[in-house]
């Protein structure tokens, strides 16, 4: 019996599925997997869907696929919906307009739930992208959560974020100025057939007039010009346009060097995220449940403060 | 089952009919105990099922069918399964499945039939004490 990893790599998709289960529970065998996928993985251009809740991610997505199809792509997605802060608990629903698309053996969907996570994706998202990738799949497309302002995650994901809007969120347009608008290559405005949707473009439009190429710090290599695109869907248009655009955005983050750079800033942080969990449980092991409850209590009672407790835990596993 | 991980559900509407209030009240409640639940929405194929629940790794398929197509649905649903040599996951059905048709659909391996008046809680038990208790970590 061959081992979980050369079925994943031989195209298998229950061995991919199993995977994937396997690194959303952060069990210790993923981590000996994905140091071996690692090394057949980073083939796939990763692009991000991401925008305010009902504004069309999921079936973007979809005729996304579609159109990826007829261009003889083997296409991951990955759909993260919201666990609730409750129960724990999860509708995965991105799937509802995806399902014309199940049965086709060239495309992999796996809808995930964020389990606490707050940036719009779950903290094993990037792993599980890495196992679609060294099975084979490109592009692999994540889709968030829906966002409000901050959830900008994604952009440490993807090499290529979407931010899709609808129209009629007029002052939401003002309102994305700040985090999401940062953070988008490609501005999506669906829902075309709506009315609005042309202010909604001219607005987008003047606002990236203002600093067309924002995200170029380095001037010596070429700009982007971030495209404003209107699809509708329902009736098929656009969706061709948004695929052109993805691709000429891999083959301009490839000659400017910006892949490479955005590769390094992503694997800097996953480390840093590693090390951060590492820590914590290290730290976590050394305090027990009483002795948690004891320091709780004393300061709510104001007889010792956050600040010293901390210093002193932390002392423990050798940090000043 | 190891609590510490959700179980993962497939609620699908397989058939022509319409009618999912009782698949996503049902999917709410799983939702409400802990479960992922991925939802496929109405008029599914056997096909779309199968591969769906492939490729979430779901723990257990919940099918909802109130148009009388059961007897021509469920067994498709159950021989594609077993091509695709998936046989550690919980099937059951609910919705209009008269008392005469019951054994023959448990005989297709389709663990629980639940009809109307159900209690959320007895269907949310039901797949806490059947769904296989080595799923993750057992081999594929």
């Amino acid at each position: 019996m061959q081992n979980l990893v050369e079925r994943l790599l031989d195209g298998d998709r229950r061995a991919l599925a199993r995977m994937v289960t396997l690194i959303e529970n952060d069990m210790p065998v993923a981590r000996r997997y994905l140091a071996e996928l690692h090394a057949r993985a980073g083939n796939a251009q990763i692009v991000g869907v991401t925008g305010a809740p009902g504004a069309g991610k999921s079936t973007l997505v979809t005729h996304l696929v579609r159109e990826l199809r007829h261009r003889e792509r083997k296409v991951g997605v990955v759909a993260v919906d919201p666990s609730s802060p409750f129960t724990g608990g999860a509708i995965l629903g991105d799937r509802i307009r995806m399902m014309e698309l199940a049965g086709d053996p060239n495309v992999f969907i796996r809808s995930m739930a964020s389990r606490g996570s707050v940036g719009g994706l779950s903290a094993s998202t990037r792993d599980v992208v890495r196992a679609m990738d060294a099975a084979g799949y490109n592009p692999i497309i994540i889709e968030t959560v829906g966002t409000g302002q901050a959830e900008v995650e994604v952009m440490r994901a993807a090499q290529t974020v979407l931010v899709v809007t609808a129209p009629g969120m007029g002052d939401e347009v003002q309102a994305i100025k700040a985090g999401i608008l940062e953070i988008a290559d490609i501005f999506v405005v669906s829902k075309a057939d709506k009315p609005g949707a042309d202010q909604t473009v001219a607005e987008l439009a003047m606002l990236l007039s203002l600093d067309p190429t924002r995200r170029q710090r380095d001037k010596t290599t070429p700009a982007w010009r971030i495209p404003v695109l209107k699809t509708a869907a329902i009736k098929d248009q656009g969706i061709r346009h948004v695929v052109d655009a993805i691709q000429e955005h891999y083959a301009y983050l490839v000659e400017s060097g910006m892949l490479s750079q955005r590769a390094q800033r992503q694997v800097r942080s996953e480390v840093q995220a590693l090390l951060s969990h590492a820590l914590m449980n290290a730290l976590q092991q050394t305090i027990t449940e009483d002795e948690w409850r004891t320091l709780i209590d004393d300061i709510t009672a104001r007889e010792r403060d956050p600040y010293s407790v901390a210093s002193q835990l932390q002392e423990r596993i050798g940090l000043k | 089952m190891d609590e510490t991980r959700p179980i993962r559900v497939l609620v699908a509407k397989p058939g022509l009919d319409g009618h999912d209030r009782g698949a996503k009240v049902i999917a709410r409640a799983l939702r409400d105990a802990g479960m992922e639940v991925i939802y496929t929405g109405i008029r599914q194929t056997p096909e779309m099922i199968v591969e769906a629940a492939i490729q979430e790794d779901v723990d257990a398929i919940l099918m909802s069918i109130l148009s009388g197509a059961h007897m021509a649905i469920f067994p498709r649903v159950m021989a594609l399964l077993k091509e695709n040599s998936v046989d550690d996951v919980l099937v059951a059905a609910g919705g209009i499945l008269p008392d005469e048709d019951v054994p023959a659909i448990k005989a297709l391996g389709i663990k629980g039939c639940f009809g109307p008046g159900t209690s959320t809680d007895e269907i949310i038990n039901f797949v806490r004490a059947n769904i296989q208790a080595d799923r993750l970590t057992a081999d594929v």
